[in-house]
């Protein structure tokens, strides 16, 4: 008998036009000591199986059929359950330490109400049992970080003391909702070791959360595969990994980016837009082809920036040195990538390439003109039109109150305003199709897409000057796994077809190894090394590149 | 989702904004209220019995009728007449007009400068935001009213007395203007901070459109919702502003008269017993404004995202 059973559970949410099942008929098991994965895209009703078992469905959802039986006891047949349960049986951890810790309690505070809360101990015992909790989860100096408040802890000790507080009454069954997504990749896995270790040592049933194969691959030790409330499949992780039967299962572990091998193209099984088979890339006739000249089209040197925080004195003190002393080039038709962690300073760097901001020392130089030196306006509007940028979310790169049509014919009729309007027509047709979405798609608002088909639209906006280089930052991470296969399919096409040049800026370095011909790691604003993509993977030269790759979660783990 | 095949109307009626329209009593009631006041006082010519403001059809005798259900009321003058024998109910529709000519003037004049200062304040940052957002902190120190008095003693000193009368209702509608500016200010600027960082005006300005452009056609439409709500409810705030200083005698003239002239006019009755001279114009105006405050505060729960 295992220790939570759910059985048949369906969540439905009535909503105003239809009612939305965000589960259906889902039977889960976990055993004491084991690791349960729960993997699935966006709105796949993972986190709404890990909030029914606390009852944390949000109105107007609720439970409409089924049995959740921990250690015997159906929890749903009496609600006054749920209550002593959670805190006590029940143990949550949440995607983001930022906001799950309230910010005007010490932590010290917090851990001693929820002790008190659930256990009988006086404030003596509840502060030593604490304190040994903080130890245990890894925490230094735990006596003194005891009276300190959230702020003061950075993101990955923030995690650590959210986990502590999911254990600090005993529970036996922990959920961890995306525990690392907030992370960067270094800290993650301590955190993942944290919770194997924890799981081991008190013999707890885990429920992990998350969309990512890498987590799962190196975590996990049987997996649910969920996708539109349904359960897809559920077995050993080994076993689904390796052979799936389903064949959404198949697609999505074919859509991870392998972490060990460079392939062309990403093998597409469901594909979100189904009229087009293959890319057509319309816009080739329109375009003014460069020949790839072997020539450095971009040449940073020296990049500096820093950010004062300082308005009323001038003295240095307050400022950031986001980015310091970066310097690198890009030859034409090559994609280079930028790796680094959050606060590496990679963004920053791209917008000072696309001109949104000026560098505080240090040149770039644009088909061998300084761009960073030019005042005037209309010398500026001929680089505009060469360098372009795609964004990370798709939800705020789009302007929500602008047909399809106007976002894309707005830098088309800027660079060309004598266009006469049927060929403006055409030209936009073409971008879509180019991207592959269908004409209709024009007339309609941005809200109507998914954030796949939003990216979409953002990369034909992008397009419609011709530009030369193309500045992708963080172009997938705010997006699925398959969507991500098929946005980086359809760059690599655009990049092959058109020969255009990409800064491609991401964290995830399995996605950066597909892409990218060379690849600058960054790290506090420094960087570490440029390297070609196979050099870099197979043997870094620099501590931190070696770090990183040792660290990042790999799909493949699971053959080993 | 295929809109393409809606016309309007059912776009209208498939929209949020309706749903929760036909949902809430309060605002369908308000509505019509509303509708029904701003009908009668735009075709007031039409729809009132009798033009108070034509001499010849006005007779002394007929001054002081009570209201018509009361025991020397007349059917002719429902809601009775005052001292001029001028009938009640038309004279509270056409100072009704003359409020939300005033009210609604005065708000677009605010509503367009405060927007304008505090989008490109926003916008531009720096030393020109602290400017003009200083600028706004002393005047919102200064009380509205106060304000308004100030413009209109300042109006009376430079114009003529002869042309002051014709004057009145400008001086009027840009005093409470004025006055009424700096919470458009503050709104559109916080709102314009948070659209300005979003990654489509980093698209716009990177594609190489103007920051004219990026302001009026993208940022403007994006914060058009706060500004709307706050829009409203100052409207019905203009309105008792218009009405408090035709009260005090700084705004329009009696010979034409609004709902605060009207009130101050038969402020003087009240005592004798002429209740009804003051009573009608003052229930008048509370429905008006209470009608636009319920009005407001639907819109804002509906519009604001976070209450969803």
């Amino acid at each position: 008998m295992s220790f939570l059973k759910i059985n048949n559970l369906s969540v439905d949410y009535e909503m105003r036009r239809e009612t939305v099942y965000a589960a259906k008929n889902v039977n889960i098991d976990v055993n004491r000591g084991e690791i349960l994965g729960l993997v699935g895209e966006s709105g796949s009703g993972k986190s709404t199986v890990g909030n029914a078992i606390i009852n944390l469905i949000d109105e107007p959802g609720k439970i409409s059929n089924g049995s959740i039986v921990l250690d015997g006891i159906n929890i749903l047949e009496d609600p006054e359950n749920i209550a002593k349960y959670r805190g006590k049986k029940i143990g949550l951890i949440f995607q983001d330490p930022q906001t799950s810790l309230n910010p005007i309690l010490t932590i010290g505070e917090q851990l001693i109400e929820t002790i008190q809360t659930h256990l009988n101990l006086n404030t003596d015992d509840a502060r030593s049992k604490a304190t040994n909790l903080l130890k245990e989860v890894g925490i230094k100096d735990a006596e003194i970080r005891f009276n300190n408040y959230p702020h003061q802890f950075s993101g990955g000790m923030r995690q650590r003391v959210v986990i502590s507080l999911a254990l600090c009454c005993e529970p036996e069954l922990l959920i961890a909702d995306e525990p690392t997504t907030a992370l960067d990749v270094s800290i993650q896995s301590q955190i993942l070791d944290l919770i194997k270790r924890l799981t081991k040592e008190r013999n707890l049933a885990v429920i992990l959360i998350t969309h990512d194969m890498g987590v799962i691959a190196e975590t996990t030790d049987r997996v649910a595969v969920m996708k539109n409330g349904d359960l897809v499949e559920i077995g050993p992780t080994k076993e689904i990994l390796t052979k799936p039967k389903e064949i959404y299962t198949r697609s999505l572990i074919s859509s991870v980016p392998p972490t060990n091998k460079k392939i062309s193209r990403f093998k597409i099984i469901e594909k979100e837009n189904k009229s087009q088979s293959d890319t057509n890339i319309k816009i080739l006739n329109r375009w003014v082809k460069k020949e790839i000249s072997n020539k450095d089209l971009v040449q940073v040197k020296n990049l500096s920036k820093t950010f004062d925080d300082s308005f009323f004195t001038e003295s240095s003190k307050n400022s950031v040195m986001a980015v310091n002393d970066v310097s690198f080039n890009i030859k034409e038709g090559q994609s280079f990538g930028l790796v680094g962690e959050s606060g590496s300073g990679k963004s920053t760097i791209a917008k000072m390439i696309v001109n949104l901001f000026r560098p505080s020392s240090g040149e770039i130089y644009f088909n061998d003109i300084c761009i960073t030196k030019i005042k005037s306006n209309k010398e500026m509007m001929k680089f505009r039109k060469q360098i372009q940028m795609i964004f990370q979310d798709p939800y705020s790169s789009l302007n929500g109150r602008l047909k399809v049509k106007d976002i894309v014919s707005e830098p088309i009729k800027l660079h060309n305003p004598s266009i006469s309007s049927i060929d403006l027509d055409n030209y936009i047709n073409d971008l879509l199709e180019s991207v592959e979405l269908s004409r209709q798609s024009a007339n309609r608002y941005p809200h109507e897409f998914s954030g796949g088909q939003r990216q979409r639209i953002s990369i034909a906006r992008a397009l419609a000057t011709q530009p030369r280089l193309l500045v992708c930052d963080e172009p997938t991470s705010a997006l699925d796994v398959s969507i991500q296969a098929q946005i980086l399919n359809l760059l690599k096409d655009l990049q092959e077809q058109l020969n255009l040049t990409i800064l491609f800026i991401s964290h995830d370095l399995p996605v950066v190894r597909q892409m990218c011909d060379r690849i600058a790691v960054l790290k506090n604003g420094k960087l570490c090394e440029v390297a070609l993509t196979e050099d870099l993977f197979v043997k870094p030269t620099h501590n931190y590149t070696k770090e990183l790759l040792t660290l990042m979660p790999k799909i493949e783990s699971i053959y080993n | 989702m295929d809109n393409q095949g809606l016309t309007l109307l059912n776009r209208i009626k498939d929209s949020d904004i309706y749903f929760s329209f036909i949902k809430s009593p309060t605002a369908i009631v308000t509505a019509i209220i509303l509708l029904i006041i701003f009908f009668c006082s735009f075709f007031v010519e039409i729809v009132a019995p009798f033009n108070p403001f034509d001499p010849s059809s006005l007779s002394l005798m007929d001054a002081f009728t009570p209201p018509s259900w009361s025991e020397d009321g007349v059917t002719k003058f429902f809601l009775g007449t005052d001292g001029q024998g001028r009938d009640m109910l038309s004279t509270i529709l056409y100072g009704s007009r003359i409020s939300l000519i005033v009210g609604f003037s005065a708000i677009l004049f605010s509503l367009v400068l405060g927007v304008t200062l505090g989008l490109t304040a926003g916008y531009f940052g720096g030393k020109y935001e602290m400017v003009v957002m200083r600028f706004t902190d002393v005047q919102l120190t200064v009380p509205s009213i106060l304000m308004a008095l100030l413009v209109d003693g300042i109006a009376r000193g430079i114009i003529s007395k002869e042309l002051h009368n014709e004057m009145a209702i400008y001086v009027l509608i840009f005093a409470i203007g004025i006055s009424e500016w700096p919470q458009f200010a503050r709104v559109s600027r916080a709102a314009t901070l948070v659209e300005k960082n979003k990654d489509y005006v980093s698209a716009s300005t990177i594609i190489g459109v103007s920051n004219i452009t990026i302001m009026f056609k993208h940022i403007l439409p994006n914060i058009l919702r706060p500004i709307l709500v706050i829009g409203t409810i100052g409207l019905a705030l203009a309105i008792i502003t218009e009405s408090t200083l035709s009260f005090l005698g700084v705004g329009v003239p009696p010979t034409t008269p609004s709902l605060g002239t009207l009130i101050r006019i038969g402020n003087d009755f009240l005592f004798s017993g002429e209740w009804w001279i003051t009573f009608f114009p003052a229930i008048f105006l509370v429905i008006l404004a209470f009608s636009i405050n319920l009005l407001g505060d639907w819109m804002r729960d509906t519009l604001n995202p976070k209450l969803n």
